[in-house]
This record gives structure tokens, sequence and C-alpha cells, in this order.
């Protein structure tokens, strides 16, 4: 055999090896319902559940919770199928949080708490201008 | 309104476009007619391509002209600048917005088109075909134009007005509106990086053309093998100017954000670094094309893959595709589908041009021994793709999901929930193999080289890297395994070049730019691997605690709290908040917030005494000064047996309109670590804080009393007849009081006002100590005991939360880069020279 050939059917293995690889640390997009199963049976790797606060009628945010010193904080997300799940976050509360339309947290069940490694904040303009502030 | 630069601007844009057209289609008669008429069309082609770029440079003023003359009327002047923004960071609002970074890139591309056709007679028509049709597609991304019939918008323009471009009510009511001011840059692009950063990134992005087009030339006019030495100075600058544009992003991302490092893995990250290590590969490949034909087609294929990843990355970070993925692209302007045709065209047609003459590329059966430099090299570009691809493939994840969704499918794959983690976990030891792969190629610098002398030449280094290898990890305590290879792996490529180094300069120092630029990737990855590899939360909380009942585990935290003037300790420092600060714009330092007094202008402050900063008197007392009021600066004071080691100002920066609260860090920086730190949350200073019930006390002047546990003592008290702008008549009774109140480390004032007014309504104005979180307010007056009644109110003290990172050894992660830059440098000078032998 050429060394060519043993090149490149290193270099395919090597190929097929991150392919898997990738696919096996992807992580995914679940609901709420989704991550406890896996969680139950043992299935240890973080997801991604994208919600919504929680809110009232008036649009006030239900079951945000700080920490006596600030440093941790616990909220109330619900799902897209509309599943309420307190969520942990061991992080002081980002500012804007309150202010955010979508939320992504990424993290997993641990008994029946979720607790959050990391959050994404979509905020609603953020570095884009909807409406003119006419006032200046 | 100023109509009339705006459809100048508009107009150059349109010019610009129908030029770079009319440029690249007489380029093209140039080479297929007979020689006649070629010089004819050559000339037309010629003045097409500087009439484009006539075109491009008027776009460019015209937009500046509108954001540095506050034409708000435009959107792009109102939504990317603003009255109060600095002279310098007017430069960064041209490229904050997409259109502005197109602009850009064009602008450098119509440059380098110049600098070819007066360089490159023999390659002018074909080159400059490929150039005018990328100038096209560019230019059509900024057009702005409705297509008739078809209604389809083509680019979006950055000469749009306002109201065309933001549905607001206003402009029903009063269509000639112009907002007073613009909402502003985004605060964390207003540093100086931000500056230098994007231009250089696109220049960048615009080099990786030269060598593009002229392999595609070479492929066209069938001169397989000469387009290289060409190509070859260009791919090397490229190189290292993309290679600067990413590093200079890191370090500015290392300075500005508070992620707590250079590099993310973020997908807009990704989209360059796997260019950037093709284009390397690339390099390498076409190093080697003189003695291995499989060089060739490689150079051949991996060029044609630099510019499709370009564009590939260009659709990723600009399509709006990434959403949710990334926390920095642009946002989308609904150029999708434009950018995905610009990115098929150019792919599509490179991939046919090479199929076509696939077979006619001069190739060889014969392999490249083990003991050649061509073997590495090769060995070394496949670790360079895989490198790429391995990065690639995650990122691409989004696109998956789009593709799927395009079919009706569904899929709902994320990006791997540790970024970091997950890909660092690969390129270490895509690292380790680059690494010795570079290292042990080296020796092959000028010839092939038999087995023994192999052996000779390369034992002594390994040798030397063992013992230095063997004194790094006792210094520094390395046990993971996978860092040790990575250590041992860099020690060696530095070493080994090191060698080749010493006799290279012998025979000529003008060939040593590879073993320098090599030595500088030795660095950057020791440098990497401590600064993130042993980077370590040192404001950690290691208390443990539960966060929750319902959570059993306990949590460390890494974040500080600190209250005003009580110090901590941290990392061997006593470390002690000692206020909150603002930045004067033109004085060099720091001023306490207690030591100023606002005025209207939120953009101007009084100081209420001299103000000094580190034993300098900075200010005199009532002086007027600017600031910028989005800032506020946490002083941090880092002591070491007593002795004030660093002063540190993290900074924080509210502005609504951009997302709300920024974060960025202070550094302390040493040689062996820096100490990185940053605030995680500030005092909300809109919430009302919870103050303590009024506690009444009476007190003459000048006797002592305790408020919130600190001396106080009420000096004076005046009668006053002007207040904030107010003034009092004679009829009117107004005084203020003036108490001290002794902190920790400093005096502060308290100064309530009591007013009788019209003899009958009596007003009180409370003055607080913000630092202390004491409110005193002068309630009463008692003429006939000379008496002053003191409302006291306390609160908790101010507060900031911070977090704090070491990263070990980081500046062998800048030197390298700096190394690495020199060498690329020499490398450059001494291809550029072989070029120009060649040519003339």
């Amino acid at each position: 055999m050429k060394k060519s050939h043993i090149i490149a059917i290193v270099v395919i293995a090597a190929c097929i090896g991150i392919i898997i690889a990738t696919a096996g640390d992807a992580s995914t997009y679940v609901s709420f319902d989704q991550a406890y199963q896996m969680a139950s049976t043992g299935n240890k790797t973080q997801i991604h559940v994208v919600g919504d606060l929680k809110k009232d009628a008036q649009g006030n945010i239900i079951g945000l919770e700080k920490s006596q010193d600030n440093l941790s904080f616990s909220f109330l997300l619900l799902d897209e199928s509309g599943k309420e799940q307190k969520v942990y976050y061991n992080e002081p509360m980002p500012p804007d949080f309150a202010r955010s339309e979508k939320i992504v947290v990424i993290g997993g069940y641990q008994n029946n708490t979720f607790l959050a490694n990391k959050i994404l904040l979509k905020c609603p303009s953020k570095y884009q201008e909807e409406k003119i502030n006419a006032g200046v | 309104m100023h109509y009339f630069i705006g459809d100048l601007g508009h107009l150059f844009v349109i010019a610009s476009l129908v030029t770079s057209l009319i440029s690249a289609f007489a380029y093209w008669k140039a080479n297929a007619t007979s020689l006649e008429t070629k010089d004819q069309w050559l000339i037309n082609a010629r003045i097409a391509f500087y009439l484009h770029s006539v075109a491009v440079l008027g776009v460019v003023i015209s937009l500046f002209v509108i954001i540095y003359q506050h034409y708000f009327e435009y959107h792009y002047a109102y939504s990317h600048s603003s009255l109060h923004l600095p002279g310098e960071y007017m430069i960064s609002c041209f490229w904050e917005g997409q259109e502005g970074s197109f602009l850009l890139w064009i602008f450098w591309q119509a440059l380098i088109g110049i600098f070819l056709i007066n360089t490159q007679r023999n390659w002018e028509a074909p080159v400059m075909v490929v150039f005018g049709l990328v100038q096209a597609f560019l230019a059509s991304m900024i057009l702005g134009v409705v297509i008739p019939l078809i209604n389809i918008k083509l680019g979006s323009s950055p000469f749009i007005l306002l109201r065309d471009a933001i549905d607001d009510p206003i402009f029903k009511l009063q269509p000639d509106f112009i907002p007073k001011d613009g909402s502003g840059l985004n605060p964390l692009l207003q540093n100086y990086w931000m500056v230098i950063h994007p231009p250089t990134l696109f220049l960048g992005f615009a080099l990786t053309l030269p060598p593009f087009a002229f392999c595609i030339a070479g492929l066209w006019q069938k001169k397989y093998s000469e387009w290289i030495k060409p190509a070859l100075p260009w791919a090397l600058l490229g190189a290292a100017i993309l290679g600067l544009g990413i590093l200079m992003g890191g370090y500015w991302a290392y300075e500005t954000l508070n992620f707590g490092g250079y590099w993310n893995w973020d997908p807009v990250e990704n989209a360059v670094y796997v260019p950037w290590l093709i284009l390397i590969a690339s390099i390498h490949t076409m190093i080697i094309y003189k003695n291995s034909l499989t060089a060739l087609k490689s150079s051949i294929i991996l060029n044609i893959a630099v510019f499709v990843l370009i564009l590939y990355s260009t659709f990723l970070t600009r399509s709006g595709i990434l959403g949710d993925a990334s926390v920095h692209s642009f946002t989308d302007l609904g150029l999708s589908g434009q950018l995905l045709i610009y990115m098929l065209f150019f792919t599509v047609a490179a991939i046919i041009l090479a199929i076509i003459r696939w077979k006619e590329i001069p190739t060889s059966e014969k392999e490249a021994s083990i003991y050649s430099r061509e073997f590495w090299i090769f060995l070394g570009a496949t670790t360079l793709c895989l490198m790429g691809f391995q990065v690639l493939l995650p990122t691409s994840i989004p696109v998956y999901n789009s593709f799927i969704e395009l079919f009706g499918g569904e899929s709902n794959l994320a990006p791997p929930a540790d970024q970091i983690g997950f890909y660092s976990r690969f390129q270490l030891w895509f690292g380790v193999l680059v690494a010795l792969i570079s290292g042990t190629g080296q020796f092959f610098w000028w010839k092939r080289m038999e087995k023994e002398k192999l052996i000779k030449e390369i034992i002594p280094p390994i040798l030397i890297s063992l013992v230095v290898f063997a004194i790094i990890i006792l210094i520094a305590k390395v046990y993971e395994p996978s860092y040790l290879v990575l250590t041992l792996a860099g020690v060696y490529l530095i070493v080994s070049n090191l060698k080749v180094l010493a006799s290279v300069t012998k025979v000529n120092a003008s060939l040593s730019g590879g073993a320098l630029a090599h030595i500088g990737v030795g660095m950057m990855l020791i440098g990497v691997l401590f600064s993130s590899g042993y980077s370590k939360v040192v404001s950690l909380n290691n208390t443990g605690m539960l966060i929750s009942k319902d959570l059993p585990t306990e949590f460390n935290r890494d974040n500080l709290l600190l209250f005003v003037n009580e110090p901590r300790t941290m990392a061997g420092y006593e470390i002690e908040f000692l206020g909150e600060r603002v930045e004067p714009r033109n004085v060099n330092g720091y001023v306490s917030k207690n030591d100023i007094d606002l005025t209207l202008d939120p953009y101007k402050v009084i100081a209420r005494k001299d103000i000094e900063f580190k034993g300098k008197k900075i200010l005199n007392a009532k002086d007027t000064f600017e600031i910028n009021p989005e800032n506020t600066f946490y002083e941090i004071e880092l002591r070491k047996n007593g002795e004030v080691a660093a002063l540190l100002f993290p900074r924080v920066q509210i502005n609504p309109a951009m997302g709300g609260f920024i974060a960025s860090p202070d550094i302390k920086r040493n040689i062996s670590r820096d100490l990185y730190t940053h605030v995680s949350l500030p005092m909300n200073r809109e919430e009302e804080p919870e103050w303590s019930e009024l506690e009444e006390v009476r007190v003459r002047i000048n006797q002592q009393f305790f408020v919130n546990d600190y001396v106080a003592v009420l000096e004076d008290v005046t009668r006053i007849y002007e207040y904030e702008g107010f003034t009092f008549t004679d009829e009117d009774v107004a005084v203020k009081a003036k108490i001290k109140v002794t902190g920790e480390r400093d005096s502060y004032y308290a100064e309530p006002v009591f007013v009788i007014k019209d003899k009958t309504q009596v007003g009180r104005i409370s003055s607080e100590v913000n630092d202390l979180g004491v409110k005193i307010t002068l309630l009463n007056i008692h003429p006939e005991t000379n008496e002053f009644s003191l409302g006291l109110n306390t609160r908790q003290k101010d507060w900031v939360i911070i977090k704090a990172m070491e990263k070990p050894l980081i500046n062998i992660l800048w030197l390298g880069t700096g190394v690495l830059m020199v060498g690329f440098s020499m490398a450059l000078v001494r291809r550029f020279r072989e070029f120009k032998k060649t040519s003339s």
C-alpha cells in the first residue's frame, strides 16, 4: 500500500470521527418535559430550552427571586409548549434580564429543578431601533 | 433636509455597480479577442475600473459626510451615531452597520485592483475579470434599488432616509421631521480597537481575492503553475493581515467584553478562523508546488476553498441564519438570498472551471519520501484542513436546521452547550499535531535529508525541549495529561525552529521568515494553553452553599460582593471597593461621584472641590468638565502586605437603547499573569433603595452625632438665596445646613436645605451621602434653643458585585502574535522579491 493511501485512509477516518463527535456533542432544543425525561433516564447532556418569562395580565414578571446577597437568582420560565418550570442560575441576575423577550437556558435537571449553566437573552430592541425617540 | 448628499451617494453606488460590470466585461473581451483589439478593450476596461474606484470613493465620502455632519434625517447617521460621540468613533460608526462594512470591503478591493492593474500586466485581463465580478456582487449589496416588474429589492442602501427606514407615526404628521440626536454608537464599539479592527479584518478579507483571482486566471488561461508566483505574496500578506485582524478582535474582546477571555468559539469568530487556517494550508502547498505536482493540485483546491469559505463566512454572519446561536452577528437586512447567490455563483463557477481543466493539470505518480520537505508540508496542510473542518462542521449547525426546515423537515439540533470546552478539546490535539509536524518539517527547509542526518539534527532539539519542558512543568505545576502533551509539543516547536533559525541566519537571514513564524505559533500555543487552560476565577466564594433547598448540591460562587470601604481578601490580595467614579473626557483620571454636581446637561458636571487623582491635581473646584454619563467606573483597590498593588477601574455602561447594561473589565497586567476584573452586577440607581425609618436628632452647631455608625457633625447653617436655579425672595426663608460625615477613608458633606416659602409652605430637600448609605434632612429649626432637628435615614451601603480571573502567561500569546507577524513580513518580502525577479 502506498503512503498516500494510508494518509487518505487516516484523513477519512479523522473526518468520520469528527462528524460522529460533532453529532454526539451537539446539543438539542427541547421542551422541559423532554429534558426531564432525558435527565430521569440518566442522560446528563446539557440541553437548550427556549421560553418566555412568566408574566401576569399586566405584563409584570412573576416568580423572579433573587438570593439575599444578589449572587444568584431563580425565575419561572414557560417553554414553547407552555410548561412552567422554576430555573436556578448561580450568577447575579443580568440587569437587562427582566426586559428580555425570549430566553434560552442551557443546562439540565438536577432532581426536580432545572439548573441553568448559561442563559442567552434576546432583547427586543438590541442593536435595532424600532421607534424613534422623538423627544430628543 | 439634506437630500443632495444622499442622492449623490446613491448615484455613486449605482455608478460603482455599473462600472464594475463594464470593467469585467471589457476585461473579458480583452482576453477573448485578437491582439489588435485587445489593447482597445484593455484601455476601456481600465478606465471603467478607475471610474469604479472613483465612484467607490464617492460613496465612502458621501456616507462619511452624512455621519460627520450629523444628518440624522438619514437612517445610517441616526442609528449609528450621536452628537456626543467623540470624533475618533465617528470612524467606527462608518463600519458599525452592514452597509458600511460592505463598503469598506469594496474600498479595499478597489485599491488592490488598482495596484494589480499597474503591476501585473501579464495577468491583468483575466485577474481583473474576477475582480470586476466580485466588486459588482458587493456593490449590489448596498444598492438599495427595487427591480421593477419582479418587485425585488436588491441590496440595502446606506443612504436611506430615516422616514423610509422606520415606520413611525411622527412622519405622518411631520414628513420633514429630523431627530435632534442620533441613537448613538453601541458602547462596546467605542473602543480604539474597534477603530482599527474592522478595517484590518476587511483588508484581510479583500486580500484573499488576489490569490483566488490568480488561481482562476491560471486555470482559465491554462497557465497551471505560473499563477502561483504572483499569488503567493498576496496569500502571505492576506494571512498576516487576516490573522492580525482576528487577533485584534480577540484582544478587543479581552479588553472590552466580559466573558473573560479573548476567544469564545462563537460562530462569528469561527467563520473567519476556518478560512484563515485553510489560507495557511494553501500557502504551504504553494511553497512546494515546484517539486510536487500534487501540491499544485492541492493549491488550486485550497485557494478556491479559502475564497469560498470567506463568502460562506459572510453568508453566516450577515444572513441572520445564526439567529440564536451567536451573540454578535449582524442584524438581518434581508440580504440572505443575495448573499447565497453571491456565494453559490463563485463556488459553482470555480468548481466547474476546475473540473473542466482538471485532466490537463500536470500530474505525477511519484510519491514524496518521508525524508522530504514536501511530505511534511503535506502532512501539515492536511492537519490544518482537518482542524478547519472540525470547527466548520458544528458552526454550520444552524445552516443544517434551516436546510432541513426548507424541505419541510424539523430539526432541533443546537450548537454544543459548552462551546469552549467542545472546540478546545479537539483543537488542542490538532495544535499538538501542527506543532510536532511543523517542528520536524522545518529541518527539511532547504533540501532532502537522509535518515541518519535527520536523527543527528533532531536529537539536540528534542533533548533541549525535554529539559525546558521539565522546568516549565515544575514551575507551572502542569498535571493535566493533554496540557502536558501540548506544552511539550509547543516547546519542541519553538526549540527546533530556533535551531533552524540559527542555521538559516548563517546562510541568508532573509530566509528566516518561516522559522520565525513557526516560533510565533509555538509561543501562541503555549500562551493560549496557560492563559485559558489555567485561567482561574479568583473572586471565588468557596464557602459552598445551597442556592436552593430543592438543589442538594453545594455551589461555589464565582462572584464577590463588595461593600464600599469594606476590605475582603482575594487571590492573596486585600481588595476594597472605594466607590463609583466618572471619567472626565479631556483629563486623564477618575473623579468620585461624590465630588461632582450635576448640571442640566447630563454631559457636563461641576467639580465640588479640587480634585486629585493619584496624587496629582487634575481639576479645580468649580471647574465644569465633560463626562460620558453612560459610564460609571468602579474604583477597586488591591493591596498586598498593606501596600497598594493596583487600582482597577472596571466600567459599566448603561445605555437603554443598546440593551441596557454593558460591563467592561479592567486588567492589572503583570509580566507573568493578568488579573482581570469586571463588574457582574452594579447597584440599580433607578430602584428606590429601602431606607430605614426616620430617626430624629436635635443638635447644635458643632455638635457631634452618629449616623449609620459614622461620626457626623453639624458644621454650619447658612441662609441661601438661590438653589439650583431657583431664586428666593426676602419673604422666604431658605437655609442650608452643612454636615460633615466622617467615613472610613474620606469625609463627606451632606447639605440638606430647609425652605419656608410665602411664610406658610415648608419644603425640605434631603441630602444623601451615597457611599455611606446616609440621607439627612433638615427637619426643623428651633431658634429658642439654637438647635436644629435633623432627620436621619440609613440604608445598605453602596455595593458592587465583581468577578475576577487570573490569566497566566497571556503575554506569551501577544508576544507570539508579534513574532508570527514579523515572520510573515519577512516571508512576504522574500516572496515578493522572487516574484519581481521572475517578472522583470
